[in-house]
C-alpha cells in the first residue's frame, strides 16, 4: 500500500445540532484524482471545506503530508462552485491578485515574474485575449475557466474542486474537463486533485477513485470505487471499455440504493 | 442636445430616401426635450399661481414678478465686492461652497475609515454603536457652540458643524456595505492567502463602494442643508448669513431669490454625485 498523502481521520462536522458528516475516514495518495459523489446535502462540500481549511472539524483530524490542517494554505488551491471571481477585477487581475498574495516579493523583477506566470496560465486556458474583461462580460464557461486558471496559478500541491462545472451546459463542460486534465498534466506542482461532483460520467472520466457518500444528516462514506480505465482516457473509447459498464452500474446502484429505500419507506 | 439633433437633421438631408428611422429618432429626441420643457413650464405655472395668490393675500410677501426681477439682478452681477458687508451672491455662494467642501472632506476622511472599522470588527461595533446611535439624532447645530469654543472662530465653527453632520450617513452606509461582504468572497481571500491590506483594497472597499457613495451623497445633501443654518448663526460671508442679512434689511425678494439659488445648487450637487456614483457600480455576477 502506497503512503497516504491526504489523510482524513474519523472526521465529524456539526453545525449546532445538525451533524453534516460523521466518522469519515479517507486516505488519498499523492498524485491521485479523487471524486466525492453523492446526492445534494450529503456533506461532500463540507468535506472539501475541511480539507481547504475553511472550516474546522468538530471531531477528528485532517492531515496533509503528515501536517495537521488548521486553516487555508498556499499548498491548496480551490475552484469554487460559483467561480468566486471578484466582479470588479478583470480576468487578469483576478488571477494576478491570487498569485501576488501567494508568492513572495514586491520588487519589480518579482512582480514581472508574477505577471508572466499569470500570462502563462491565461494562455493555457485560452483567455489571454479576454484578459481585460470583467467577469460580468464573460460566458459561464469562461468564468469557470478563469477560476480554474487562478487555482492552478498558485501552484498548489492539492487542487480542490467544488462542483466546478455543475452550472455549465454539456458541451462546455466536456471542453473544460479536457482542459482540466491538460492543466493537471501540464502543471508540475499540482498532482493531487479532490473534486466534488454529482455527475457520475464526470467522475468516471476524470478520477482514479470515486468516493460515494451516503445521504445526510450524519453522512459518511458508503463505498470507494476504483475506476479501472487506463489514462489518457478518451471520452468515446471509454464507453466500450469492458470495465466501464460494470463500474457505472456499480456506482448507480450505490447512489440509487438509498433513494429506493426512501421510496419503499414512503410506500 | 442641439448638436445631436443638428447632426441628425443633416443625416436626413443627405440620406434622402432612408428617412424613417432617423426621423423617428429625431422625433423621440425632440419629444423628450418637449416633455421636459412642458413639465418645467407646468411647475412654473403652478408655483407662480400659488405664490401670486399668497402674495395677494399677504401684502408683505413679495410676488413672483418682483422676485424674478431681483433674482435676475443678483445673478447678472454675482461677483461684485463692495467691502465685507456688500458682496455679490456668487461670492456668498462660493464662501458657503468652500465651507461645505472643507467640512464634507473632513467628515468623509473620518467617516469612511470609521465605517470600515465598524463594519469589520464586531467588538468595535459593540463599543461604538451606542455612541453613533446617541449622537446621530442630535441636530448638527447643537454642535455650533462646541465648535466656537474649540476653534475660536465662527466661520470655522460652521465648518465643524458641516463636518459633524456629514459624518453619520457616511459612517452608517460604509459600515453596512463593509459588513455585507459575502461569505464566498471572504473564502476567496482566505484560500488565496490575501493579506489584510489586499483584502481591504481588493474586496472590502470595491464591494462597499456603491454603499459608500450613497453615504457620501446623503452626507453632501445634509451638509448643504446645514450650512445655511450654521451661517445664519456664524454671520460673515456665506449664503446663509446672506439670507439672514436680507431678512434683517427686510429685503424679502432677496431672501426668496437666495432660496431659489440654494435649491438649484443643491440639485446640481446631487446630480453630480449620482453621476459619479454610477461609475463605481459593478454588474452583479450570478
Amino acid at each position: 500500500m502506497e503512503q497516504s498523502y491526504l489523510e482524513i481521520r474519523n472526521v465529524t462536522k456539526s453545525f449546532g445540532n445538525y451533524t453534516a458528516v460523521a466518522g469519515v475516514n479517507l486516505s488519498i495518495r499523492h498524485g491521485e484524482f479523487v471524486s466525492l459523489i453523492g446526492h445534494s446535502g450529503c456533506g461532500k462540500s463540507t468535506l472539501l471545506s475541511l480539507i481547504a481549511g475553511l472550516t474546522r472539524a468538530t471531531d477528528g483530524t485532517v492531515e496533509l503530508d503528515g501536517k495537521l490542517i488548521s486553516g487555508p494554505g498556499r499548498d491548496r488551491g480551490m475552484v469554487f462552485q460559483h467561480h468566486g471571481l471578484l466582479p470588479w477585477l478583470s480576468v487578469f487581475a483576478n488571477v494576478y491578485e491570487a498569485v501576488d498574495a501567494v508568492f513572495p516579493g514586491r520588487r519589480p523583477p518579482e512582480k514581472k515574474e508574477k505577471r508572466e506566470r499569470v500570462e502563462r496560465m491565461l494562455r493555457v486556458v485560452g483567455l489571454w485575449d479576454h484578459r481585460e474583461k470583467k467577469p460580468g462580460e464573460l460566458s459561464g464557461g469562461m468564468r469557470q475557466r478563469t477560476a480554474v486558471a487562478r487555482a492552478f496559478a498558485i501552484a498548489p500541491k492539492v487542487l480542490l474542486l467544488d462542483e466546478p462545472f455543475g452550472a455549465l451546459d454539456a458541451l462546455t463542460k466536456g471542453a473544460l474537463q479536457d482542459e482540466l486534465l491538460n492543466l493537471w498534466a501540464f502543471d508540475q506542482a499540482t498532482e493531487t486533485v479532490v473534486m466534488v461532483t454529482h455527475d457520475i460520467d464526470e467522475a468516471m472520466y476524470l478520477s482514479d477513485r470515486i468516493v460515494v457518500m451516503t445521504n445526510g444528516p450524519r453522512a459518511t462514506i458508503r463505498d470507494i470505487v476504483e475506476v479501472p480505465l487506463p489514462r489518457p482516457r478518451d471520452r468515446r473509447a471509454m464507453l466500450h471499455h469492458p470495465a466501464y459498464a460494470n463500474t457505472k452500474e456499480h456506482l448507480l446502484d450505490l447512489l440509487a440504493e438509498r433513494a429506493v429505500v426512501g421510496v419503499a419507506a414512503v410506500a | 442636445m442641439s448638436v445631436i439633433s443638428n447632426s441628425r437633421s443633416r443625416t436626413i438631408g443627405l440620406a434622402g430616401s432612408l428617412k424613417a428611422p432617423a426621423l423617428s429618432g429625431l422625433w423621440r429626441t425632440s419629444r423628450r426635450t418637449t416633455s421636459a420643457l412642458v413639465s418645467l413650464a407646468g411647475a412654473a405655472v403652478i408655483l407662480g399661481t400659488v405664490w401670486a395668490l399668497a402674495a395677494a393675500f399677504q401684502k408683505d410677501l413679495p410676488g413672483p414678478i418682483s422676485t424674478m426681477e431681483t433674482f435676475w439682478r443678483l445673478v447678472s452681477n454675482p461677483f461684485y465686492d463692495n467691502g465685507p458687508n456688500d458682496k455679490g451672491v456668487g461670492l456668498q455662494l462660493a464662501a458657503s461652497l468652500k465651507r461645505v467642501a472643507t467640512g464634507f472632506a473632513l467628515g468623509s476622511a473620518i467617516g469612511i475609515p470609521l465605517g470600515v472599522l465598524l463594519g469589520v470588527s464586531g467588538i468595535f461595533r459593540r463599543f461604538m454603536d451606542p455612541v453613533v446611535q446617541v449622537l446621530r439624532p442630535v441636530s448638527p447645530l447643537a454642535w455650533f457652540p462646541i465648535g466656537l469654543v474649540v476653534l475660536q472662530s465662527a466661520p470655522q465653527a460652521a465648518v465643524f458643524v458641516v463636518c459633524i453632520c456629514s459624518l453619520w450617513p457616511t459612517v452608517i452606509n460604509t459600515a453596512f456595505g463593509v459588513a455585507g461582504v459575502p461569505e464566498s468572497q471572504k473564502n476567496v481571500a482566505r484560500v488565496f492567502q490575501f493579506s489584510r491590506w489586499k483584502y481591504l483594497t481588493r474586496i472590502v472597499l470595491p464591494h462597499s463602494m456603491p454603499h459608500i457613495m450613497t453615504g457620501l451623497r446623503l452626507s453632501m445633501g445634509t451638509a448643504w442643508l446645514v450650512i445655511v443654518a450654521a451661517e445664519m448663526l456664524s454671520g460673515g460671508t456665506g449664503i446663509g448669513s446672506y439670507v439672514w442679512e436680507s431678512w434683517n434689511a427686510l429685503n424679502l425678494e432677496q431672501v426668496l431669490s437666495a432660496i431659489l439659488l440654494i435649491g438649484i445648487v443643491g440639485l446640481l450637487f446631487d446630480r453630480l454625485f449620482a453621476f459619479v456614483a454610477a461609475r463605481f457600480d459593478f454588474p452583479e455576477v450570478a
